[in-house]
């Protein structure tokens, strides 16, 4: 794999040919996006120039390689994607050059030298179904992320796959296939989730870690708060649509060209945390609602199991009419049978009535 | 489980059985009222009126003479609240979607500005009406738990739908759950619980006027 020259990250990104400005701007909106002052800004980038090349080992399991495309290939060349280059990627063996007993050697090695300190990136599910499901080298991918966990210093699960299961965990899963923070509960683990996940979000978090030592705080689903704090819905652009209730109704509709909101076509940006909206994809260039597609909600657990893509949020995911109709006719049939039970209870209580004589009746005396 | 599985089942299995619970009942009720039995009346008809019925549906829910003065609290705060929840059950458009999804029939939404003012009002009409029934001697001992049964489960789903529409509180996936739930929880007992007024009120009035104008007091 191409090493950089220089040993730390500000040495390696003046080597790349990218300029003080360029790389302050990153600082700027590292700093905006971590909630921080103007004046940290400096602070950032004198962390991050002088820190030292982290060493990275990149697991890949039952995954797709999408998320390492999105980093890797989403645009060239950024700072993020530099930024990723300078740390000491150890081990990733879809982009290590090397194969077989020496691309294990260099896990291998890698994890003792740096013992207690690496960081462990995990893209893909783990299938507990069956070891030999997924295997790399022989090593099933439950084994290997075990024993390299043991000596890492934080566990970054890349991807919905490593973060809550994903399309494998999907029903019926037959894998077996669960996330990250199942098999690894004694180490803090962050949740960078989305199908794939943002480029800038994994390099924010990797540039926390650098820059403070420490991981960034996290939600209730182990997610960087910073960049999952808020829905895909209430960031989004088409919002202001969705409050005069001007919907798109079909994807070539004049309401789709007109840009209004994407509700009635299935968007689950309401439910979904990310920073789509926001960071978007691309350089910044778009995100899916501004390409005219909705949300899917693919950086939220079990989104392959939430329903239909393309029905709005509000309706049924199942057929609902038909345990409806079964119910309006099981209730004729048993209106009818206590219509029925009603009847015959009035009839015997008219059969069962004894008119009253006046002989029947007793005069009471008074005490 | 967390707030989406949550709300996926809400979507799904739980809005099945919600409907078939509640359909089954609004039908086994009606066909029960239906076939009580009134006895063929044959007295020729004091006045000919055609619609009385009809008419009394619409009248009776107009409040009788000096009434409205006397108990303005009822019948403002019931009208605030009975049309405020209608225009947020029929105006807000993903409510629509769902009627869409259920019935294949819909109709253009209310901006969400109008519906959110039509849920304050609604909610503040049922706070209202139930300090009104707390404080007045009279409604309170007249009051049951099926009234204080019917009374919250109407409010519950006002409350969640509107939490989570502002986001009130911290998750709006699980807020729109519980919202999406407590409305099944109404529907499923609808038919068991004096709500089913919503049905049984179109029947009564219907009757009522119909055989008071064969009585001669057409409406």
């Amino acid at each position: 794999m191409k090493r950089p020259a220089a040993n730390n990250i500000g040495g390696a990104l003046s080597d790349a040919g990218i300029s003080r400005r360029d790389f302050l701007g990153f600082c700027a909106t590292l700093a905006a996006a971590y909630a921080l002052p103007t004046f940290s800004v400096g602070a950032i980038a004198a962390a991050l120039e002088k820190a030292s090349r982290a060493s990275v080992i990149w697991l890949s399991f039952q995954e797709c390689t999408g998320c390492t495309e999105s980093l890797t290939r989403s645009h060239t060349p950024t700072i993020e994607g530099l930024i990723l280059e300078q740390i000491s990627l150890d081990y990733h063996h879809t982009l290590q050059a090397a194969s077989g007993a020496a691309a294990e050697q260099a896990r291998d090695d890698a994890m003792r030298a740096n013992a207690g300190k690496y960081l462990l990136i995990v893209d893909g599910s783990v299938p507990l179904g069956n070891p030999g499901y997924s295997t790399i080298a022989g090593v099933s991918n439950v084994d290997m992320l075990r024993e390299a966990a043991k000596g890492a210093a934080a566990i970054i699960a890349v991807g919905t796959c490593a973060a809550y299961g994903g399309v494998a965990a999907a029903q019926p899963n037959p894998t077996g296939a669960v996330p990250v923070s199942q098999v690894i509960q004694d180490k803090p683990v962050v949740n960078v989730p989305g199908c794939p996940p943002i480029p800038v979000v994994i390099t924010g978090v990797l540039a926390h870690f650098l820059t403070f030592g420490s991981l960034p705080e996290l939600d209730d689903l182990g997610r960087p708060k910073i960049f999952y704090g808020e829905s895909i819905h209430d960031r989004c652009y088409r919002r202001p649509f969705y409050d005069q209730g001007k919907f798109a109704e079909n994807f070539d509709d004049e309401g789709a060209r007109k840009g209004w909101c994407l509700f009635k076509l299935g968007c689950k940006g309401p439910v979904t945390y990310n920073a789509c909206a926001t960071t978007k994809w691309n350089n910044g260039v778009s995100f899916p609602i501004q390409s005219g597609h909705g949300c899917l909600g693919c950086s939220q657990p079990g989104f392959w199991d939430a329903g239909p893509f393309y029905k709005a949020l509000s309706m049924p995911t199942t057929n609902a009419q038909k345990a409806a109709g079964i119910a309006a006719a099981a209730g004729v049939a048993a209106g009818a049978a206590m219509a029925y039970a009603n009847r015959r209870k009035k009839a015997a209580a008219k059969a069962a009535h004894a008119p009253v004589k006046v002989e029947d009746l007793v005069q009471e005396k008074k005490p | 489980m967390s707030g989406l599985e949550l709300l996926t089942w809400a979507r799904g299995p739980g809005l099945a059985l919600a409907l078939a619970i509640g359909l089954f009942g609004i039908v086994l009720r009606v066909f029960e009222i239906q076939a009580l039995g009134r006895k063929a009346d044959f007295a020729k008809a004091r006045a000919i009126t055609p619609g009385s019925g009809w008419r009394t549906i619409v009248s009776r829910s107009l409040p009788p003479p000096g009434m409205l003065k006397r108990a303005p609290l009822t019948y403002l705060g019931g009208y605030v609240f009975h049309i405020g929840l209608a225009i947020v059950v029929f105006g807000f458009a993903p409510h629509i979607e769902l009627i869409r999804g259920l019935f294949g029939i819909r109709w253009p939404g209310l901006p969400n500005l109008f519906v959110d003012a039509a849920t304050v009002a609604a909610i503040a009409a049922m706070l209202a009406v139930l300090v009104g029934r707390l404080t007045d001697p009279v409604k309170r001992l007249l009051s049951g738990f099926g009234d204080w049964l019917a009374w919250t489960l109407t409010f519950v789903p006002l409350l969640t739908g509107y939490a989570a529409f502002h986001h009130l509180m911290e998750n709006y996936t699980l807020l729109l759950a519980l919202h999406i739930l407590s409305v099944e929880l109404l529907l499923a007992v609808l038919p068991f619980t004096k709500l089913f007024h919503v049905v049984s009120l179109f029947m009564a009035r219907w009757y009522n006027g119909d055989i008071a104008a064969k009585k001669g007091v057409a409406a």
